[in-house]
Formats: C-alpha cells, structure tokens, sequence
C-alpha cells in the first residue's frame, strides 16, 4: 500500500482518510490503441463526492483516461488497457465484469447533448427500465426526480410526451445529465459536456455539476481551464499520455510543483 | 530605376493581353444543360402520354369496371387488370416481408458486429447482387429454384396445413410445380435486398458515434442500442430505403415472368401461380394487336401511376431524413 500512498501526492489529509473515501482507484493503468500507447503508467485516485477535473493539451489521453471507466473503449476491438482500475475495491478491467452493469454504475455524459429519438419522458425512463422494473407510477417519480436534479423540470413538465430532439442545445445536455442521474450511478463522467454549449447554458451545466458533487463522485475533462478552477476540488494535468501532476485544484493552479504544469495554465503552451 | 520601369511596362502588357471570358461560352453551356435536363421531363411526359393514349380505348370500353374485373380474355374481348394489380401488389409485399429484415440485417451488421477487415469484403458482394441481370435470377428462379421450392417447401407444407382454416387455403398448392407468387417474391426479395441494405447501411453510419456510445454508455446491449435508438434515429430514412426497394419490386418483369406462372387466377393461396402486371404485358405484348393492345397499354398506365407515386413517396422520406 505504500507504494500507492507515494504513487499518489499526498492531498494534505492524513492517508488513512484518504483511502477510505477512494471512490476509483487506477492503478499502473497503461492504454493502447492497436500499436499506440496512449497511456503510460497511470496512478490516480478518485474521491467520494469530489469534482476531479482532468486537464492537458489535446491528444494527451484525458478524454481515453475518461473512456476507461465505464470500458467504452471496449466497443472498438483494437483498444485494450491493461493496470488496475478499483471501482469500490473491485477491478473493472477484469474481464468477468458485467459490462452493462458497470454503465449503469459508471454514468457518461458526451461532448454533444446525444438525446436519443424518443419522447423526453423515454429517454429518461428508458434508463432506468434497463435494470428496474417499476410501476408507472414510480417511474413517473423518478424521472421527476432526475429531471429536478438536472435542473430541467420546470422547463419540460409540460412537454414531457414531445421529443427530446425538439429542446435547446442546453436542455439536451441537461436531459443527458438527467438521463445519467436516473439510473442512480456512483460515479458520472463528463467528457467536455460544455464544448459544444454557449456560454450561458455552459453555466448552468456548470452549476448543475457543483451540485451533483454532493451525491455522485465526479471526473469531467475539459479544455477549459478556468472551468476546471470553477468546479473541481483536484485536477490532474496529463501531457503525452502521462499524469504530471495531480492535487488540489487551488494548490495545482496557484503553485504547480512540475514546470510543465506552469507552463501549461499560463499559456505557454497546448 | 531603369530596371523598375521596365517591369512597369511588362505588367501593363501582361494585363492588355488578359481578355475578358467570353460570355458567349457561358451562355451556350447554360442552354446545353438546361436543354439536357428539359429532355428528360419531356421523354418521360412523352412516354406517359403515349401510353395513356394507347390505353384510352380500353379505359373508354371498360370503365372503372377495368380496375376491378378479374376477367382476361382475348376471345371474348373481355379484359380487366384486378388479376395482375394484386398479382402486382401481393408479389412485391412478400418480397418486401422477406427481404427487408434480410437488409436490416445486414446493414446492422455491416455497421455494428462486423469485424473492420471483414466489413469491405460483405459489403461489395452484396453490392454485386444488385449487379447480377434480371434475366439470370429469372432464369435459376425457374430451373433451379422452383424445383427445390416445390420439393422442399410447397410439397410438405401443402401436406401439412391441408384442411386447416386460413392458412390451409393461403399456404396450398394445388399444382405444386415451384413457380407462384411467393416463389415471385422470394426472388424479388433477393432482388431488392442489396438496394436497402446498402441505403440503410450508409443511414446507419451517418449516425454520430457519440450517440451510440451513449447508448452504450447508458449500459445498453447491442441489441437495445440498435432497436430502440439507431433504428429510430434512422427511420425515416429506412422507409425510403423499403420505398425504393418496394418501386423495382414492382415494376421488377423479367425475373418475375419466369417464376410467376402467368395464370390468370384469382388464387387465395400464395403457392399458386399468378401475374402481374409487368409479367402479364412481357408475356402478351407480341401477338397483341386491338382490344388487346389497347389493355395491355392500360396496364402499363397503371404500373406507371403506381411507381411513380412510390418513388414520389421514397424520395421526399429520403430527403426529410437528410434535411434532418
């Protein structure tokens, strides 16, 4: 374990807290597509209930570190990776892993709002039917639930029976967010979920985020740095398909230990 | 100094000897396409006239009672085209019944299981399929499939359902030679899969990855992915795909000529022979003269109207499906 605990820089707590809050631990995590080694010996921990921003240069593995979560990555057969990486204590690259499973557990939200071709009350109903069976009822509540906590409700209560292609760019992402927090997952990923959004629904997203902390744990890539300042608690910087440098976001942006990272929020490069 | 002015003067004759582009050219290119693309309505104005016109006699004699007679005889003069409108019909909806899944699913295939180095090689010989001449599909429709179809199929399940209700009567064969108008629709099937698959396939590819992988990300199965969000986000593109197919299913004569059976029956069992329109037209247009002719034309007319609505149909889905 004290290989780990220096794997890992320390984040001011004693290590003892510390691991009892480790929602995902990866561990010696190395990631390739077909020849190309995209991620280079990757250690880095998770905390319950923490927003963790990953930052760096395009090309330098956030987005393929992201995919490894919820193994997407294993739709395109000529990607594997190989490591650790501990959701709660158990290895989700072990090929016994239910994968579907493991979504429903591991939520995503992409780069585009991607609502899916049905009515806005189905696409968040349709989640939540692929594992529970419920009542009309209790599926009328929680998809009110995850509507509120997407902060959408009161934008399509009224429209509940209209297609979710039909809403603004923002709402889309928000009926995304929505459609992830119904199935109640531990962990949500977000892969740059305000690219494509303009500012003010960027915002919102963004405030919506602050308050999912409080019940999921959070990884989000983004390009933006000042948007990593905004929301998260700890950012990792990688660059080149390694981790330069992980901790707290205040310390990391404020007085970064490695000259790469400086470079890196003041512009110097990426 | 000198050096400079003599480049001056080299400018100012490169730009005398620029012309102007002749206008002339333009226009002539203008009129020749114009002219092109006019030609093309009016052939087709044309065609439909004539054959409305050389209908007109047999619409004028038989009425609307030309739609819905069954009768077909050169003796008596009596013609009515009910016979080879639902052979018409019921051949290319069997055909659409048996190969549309067939397409989905190969188009499913080709773009969600298939391994990348195995995907060219399925693609191109599906392709090839809509390569191979109505003739040739004709031709082993007739020798080689229906003797098989009839052994095979007709003869035992002829067996099987005798004096059943319903399907005792839609799945007899009275005459159990293979040819009829499910073997018609069997082979138009294998005609019109390569025209969907290959439509439904590039519908399905240009659906943005992330929303399948958010499909997937959701925790769907392959299976969930592509029922309930590829194949709806693809829809209507889809139908416009089966419209193009059901359009050469109907107007499909050659091949269908050989395996239909060309009899003039109202039969209620789909194993029986029957005609359609454009197998009944192939099979009589030579020793047609009169009356004849006349409903032979008539037919045409009819055949025309319904493909063109069709197609109507499958490119303004299409085009939706585009636009959005």
């Amino acid at each position: 374990m004290s290989a780990t605990a220096t794997a890992v820089p320390v984040v001011g707590q004693s290590t003892a807290d510390e691991a009892a809050a480790i929602r995902l631990a990866v561990k010696d995590l190395n990631f390739y597509y077909g020849d190309f080694k995209g991620l280079k010996n990757i250690n880095l921990n998770f905390l319950d209930r923490q927003v963790t921003a990953l930052i760096g240069p395009s090309g330098c593995g956030k987005s393929t570190l992201l995919r490894t979560f919820n193994r997407i990555y294993s739709l395109y057969p000529e990607q594997r990776a190989e490591g650790e990486i501990l959701l709660d204590g158990r290895n989700i690259l072990d090929p016994s892993i239910d994968l579907n499973e493991l979504r429903a557990r591991v939520g995503m939200v992409f780069q585009k709002p991607t609502p899916f071709p049905m009515s806005i009350y189905d696409n968040i109903a349709f989640g939540i039917r692929l594992y529970e069976r419920l009542g009309k009822a209790d599926l009328d509540i929680r998809v009110e639930e995850a509507l509120r906590k997407a902060a959408l409700w009161d934008e399509v209560k009224d429209k509940l029976k209209q297609s979710g292609m039909g809403l603004s760019g923002g709402q889309q992402q928000r009926l995304c967010i929505a459609r992830t927090v119904a199935q109640r997952p531990e962990v949500i990923l977000f892969d740059e979920p305000t690219s494509a959004l303009d500012p003010i629904s960027t915002g919102r997203i963004e405030e919506l985020i602050e308050q999912l902390r409080t019940e999921f744990t959070i990884a989000i890539v983004t390009h933006n740095m000042q948007q990593a300042a905004r929301i998260s608690q700890f950012t990792a910087f990688m660059y080149l398909g390694e981790l330069v440098e992980f901790g707290p976001t205040n310390r990391l942006f404020m007085n970064p230990s490695k000259r790469q990272t400086q470079d890196y929020i003041t512009g110097r490069f990426g | 100094m000198v050096a400079l002015s003599e480049n001056v003067a080299l400018a100012a004759r490169v730009a005398v000897a620029r012309r102007s582009p002749s206008p002339v050219g333009d226009r002539i290119f203008r009129v020749a396409a114009l002219a092109s693309a006019l030609l093309v309505l009016a052939v087709l104005a044309g065609i439909l006239a004539s054959i409305a016109y050389g209908g007109w006699p047999a619409f004028r004699e038989f009425g609307p009672g030309f739609l819905t007679s069954s009768a077909w005889n050169v003796g008596r003069e009596q013609y009515g085209a009910l016979v080879a409108i639902i052979g018409t019909l019921v051949s290319a909806l069997l055909a659409l019944v048996i190969g549309v899944p067939i397409s989905l699913g190969i188009a499913i295939y080709l773009t969600q299981l298939c391994p990348g180095w195995a995907r060219r090689p399925v693609a191109m010989t599906i392709e090839l399929l809509a390569a191979v001449p109505s003739i040739i599909y004709g031709m082993w429709g007739l020798f080689v499939f229906a003797p098989l179809f009839a052994r095979f199929v007709q003869i035992p399940v002829s067996n099987l359902v005798e004096g059943m209700p319903i399907v005792g009567t839609l799945f007899y064969a009275q005459v159990p030679s293979g040819v009829g108008v499910l073997t018609a629709g069997i082979i138009l099937a294998i005609m019109i899969v390569p025209f969907v698959a290959s439509i439904t396939r590039d519908m399905l590819d240009q659906i943005p990855t992330v929303l399948r992988e958010s499909a997937y990300g959701i925790g769907c199965t392959t299976w969930e992915v592509v029922r309930h969000v590829l194949i709806p986000q693809a829809s209507v593109s889809i139908i416009g795909a089966i419209m193009l197919g059901l359009g050469r299913a109907l107007g499909e004569t050659m091949a269908v000529t050989f395996v239909i059976g060309n009899a003039n029956r109202l039969s209620p069992s789909i194993f029986d022979p029957g005609s359609t329109i454009a197998s009944r037209i192939a099979n009589e247009f030579n020793e047609a003269d009169g009356m004849q002719l006349h409903a032979l034309m008539a037919l045409g007319c009819i055949l025309f109207v319904v493909t063109f609505i069709v197609l109507i149909i499958a490119r303004l889905l299409v085009r939706r499906a585009k636009v959005a």
